[in-house]
């Protein structure tokens, strides 16, 4: 270093080593990205907003915002509401990678094999509608698969890993001192809770919610293996896919995958805005 | 601030605490008294912390009993307790400001608004934090964040303070300053305080009584005069202070004083009570009690191997007969590797017998 500071920092030659992550990003993310949102303004006929204005005339193709967003929330939020209080009881025990591993298992099966499984479980002549029907709980096998269940199962089973693991290591962040000191000035198991270990996970679950919706929102082949493609579970993924690959409008699909991004990123606008009125410092005690 | 619910003493009976095969509490019974500032006293690892846990409600004894005059308390949960605990590393509300911290508790117990403003002011004044109420935990000084650990705990007004070695985060003046501050408050509230350190000075400083825990049990429980002057076995006195140790035996003993033969030198020391003649055991002696003299019958030879200087004199470190170590303290500075005969006052020195003799 110069004795003297110069107005511009020196070129730092360590910098470079960033470049072969910043060329793989624009060549793998932003040039496609940056190409598809300019392919979606030049449509096969009419001006350069006719996809969007043909998307959202037809019912047929803007109700699967709807109908993906109708998958996605309530998949997510009750990921979360399942992951918080598994991931407040795995913290305290001792065996934890065990049961981590058990939990975090369904990630390496990958999706088809889960849908195949379910779709043999859960299908008319599988063992739940046979169980169900040998205790004379129905008289008639529950469609559970083709139709919304299937594809809700399917999306909770291989999202729920992923946001346990990600409510994990933010409950684990929460030093247990807290939680023992609200306890010794009067608060009961909900008031620890609500109190002091809610604040405090807010924005980590609001981040696993965030990560976890985009995963949900841009469900696929479950959507196809296990839901009604051409019924409640059209997502939006499948209209893109249909616009591509059977109409060959590659303009229309280009489209509708921006007004998903589009879609995903208001979502997560929204809560990002919510975590910033949560508190955001460390959540331990003081020193120690 | 006024009193609230009170009792008249605390009893352990015979609480005891294993983990697994380890038994970290063997056995402690304990009376204490309203208004009491107990120190329990021990090296880490000696169940003190254990303890002041199970009485706290957050770890479940695995026998024995706890009561509150009549009142069986150790199977209530801790927010049933409604005991205030100040922790080793505060254990702030992160996300809550000064005042919120210290409402926490009367929030809980659902007292109005009003009342919670007035009592949380008032003991934002007793630990001197007025001007701070609406800044951040982290904000704070570490001894600041110290002040507000403790008004938490006591604007509750528990029958019970629980202490778990407030001190031990702090820069050394800061503790003297907030061991003080301790005592202040507690002279002021009178609350009963039981007080969890490794720190001897610090116990002896703050306590009313002292328990000395060491292995998972009590060792000995006493006032620091006591203590001080009377350690009941050669484990406590050592963790007393008593630095010195040097194996002699006994020639003469009649109860307050035994003559304990150590080398050549005759010793006067007092004791536990009358030995056998003959008895074998340890002389131990404080640093400051031990100084150069005269060579007399009752001195004890040694060749100086280290002086560090303390402003008002050297604590030094000399050989022995037999390569025994000894520490004691000289008004001038000495050179390594001269002789010297130290003396003690037999007043301040005791003799414990050997283990089963």
């Amino acid at each position: 270093m110069a004795a003297a500071p110069s107005a511009r920092a020196p070129f730092d030659g360590v910098a470079l080593l960033a470049a072969p992550a910043a060329l793989i990003l624009c060549a793998l993310f932003l040039y496609p990205f940056a190409y598809g949102l300019w392919l979606s303004f030049v449509p096969a006929a009419g001006g350069a907003l006719a996809n969007y204005r043909k998307f959202f005339a037809d019912p047929f193709l803007y109700g699967t915002i709807a109908t993906t967003l109708w998958l996605a929330l309530p998949v997510t939020l009750l990921n979360l509401a399942v992951a918080v209080p598994v991931a407040m009881r795995v913290r305290l025990m001792r065996n934890q990678r065990l049961l981590t591993t058990i939990l975090v298992l369904p990630i390496t099966l990958g999706v088809v094999l889960i849908a195949q499984g379910l779709l043999t479980y859960l299908g008319p002549q599988g063992w739940f509608n046979r169980a169900l029907m040998t205790l004379g709980l129905v008289s008639h096998p529950v469609r559970l698969v083709h139709d919304y269940w299937g594809v809700f199962l399917s999306l909770f089973l291989t999202g729920f890993p992923f946001t346990f693991l990600l409510t994990l290591s933010h409950v684990s962040g929460i030093d247990p001192a807290l939680e023992q000191a609200a306890a010794t000035l009067g608060a009961n198991a909900r008031q620890r809770f609500l109190a002091v270990i809610l604040p405090l996970l807010a924005p980590g679950l609001a981040i696993a919610f965030c990560l976890s919706f985009v995963q949900a929102f841009s469900v696929f082949p479950s959507a196809i293996l296990l839901g009604a493609p051409a019924g409640p579970t059209r997502v939006i993924s499948i209209a893109a896919y249909q616009a591509a690959f059977e109409d060959f409008d590659y303009s229309m699909a280009s489209a509708i995958a921006m007004l998903m991004g589009g879609v995903q990123l208001a979502i997560i606008a929204a809560v990002l805005g919510l975590r910033g009125l949560a508190y955001r410092g460390p959540a331990g005690g003081g020193k120690g | 601030m006024a009193r609230a619910a009170s009792f008249s003493q605390l009893r352990f009976e015979r609480i005891r605490r294993s983990f697994g095969s380890v038994e970290a509490l063997r056995e402690v019974t304990l009376t204490i008294r309203k208004g009491e500032f107990i120190a329990l006293l021990g090296p880490s690892g000696c169940g003190k912390s254990t303890t002041l846990n199970i009485l706290a409600g957050l770890l479940p004894a695995t026998g024995g009993a706890i009561w509150l005059d009549e009142r069986r308390i150790d199977t209530l949960r801790p927010e049933e307790r409604g005991f205030g605990m100040v922790f080793q590393n505060y254990a702030l509300f992160p996300h809550m400001n000064v005042r919120r911290n210290i409402g926490f508790g009367l929030a809980m117990r659902h007292v109005a608004r009003g009342e919670i403003a007035r009592r949380t002011d008032e003991a934002m004044a007793l630990v001197r934090l007025e001007g701070h109420a609406d800044k951040l935990p982290a904000q704070l000084s570490g001894g600041q964040q110290q002040r507000v650990a403790i008004a938490r705990a006591i604007v509750i007004e528990p029958p019970l303070v629980l202490m778990d070695e407030p001190l031990s985060n702090l820069d050394a003046k800061l503790r003297l300053e907030m061991r003080a501050e301790i005592r202040r408050i507690h002279a002021s509230l009178g609350a009963t305080t039981i007080y969890v350190t490794h720190d001897q000075e610090e116990a002896l400083s703050l306590a009313d009584r002292i328990v000395v825990m060491q292995a998972g049990g009590v060792r000995q429980i006493g006032t620091p005069d006591d203590l001080y002057a009377r350690p009941a076995s050669l484990d406590v006195a050592e963790f007393m202070g008593f630095r010195n140790r040097l194996a002699g035996e006994a020639i003469e003993s009649d109860g307050a004083q035994t003559i304990v033969r150590v080398g050549a030198a005759h010793l006067r020391a007092a004791g536990a009570g009358p030995v056998a003649k003959g008895t074998k055991g340890a002389l131990v002696m404080r640093t400051a009690d031990l100084s150069p003299a005269p060579p007399d019958a009752s001195t004890i030879p040694a060749s100086v191997t280290a002086g560090e200087f303390r402003g008002d004199g050297f604590v030094c470190s000399g050989a022995g007969e037999g390569g025994a170590e000894l520490w004691f303290t000289s008004p001038s500075r000495l050179t390594i590797g001269e002789r010297v005969h130290l003396r003690v006052d037999p007043a301040r020195a005791r003799f414990y017998p050997e283990a089963g003799a």
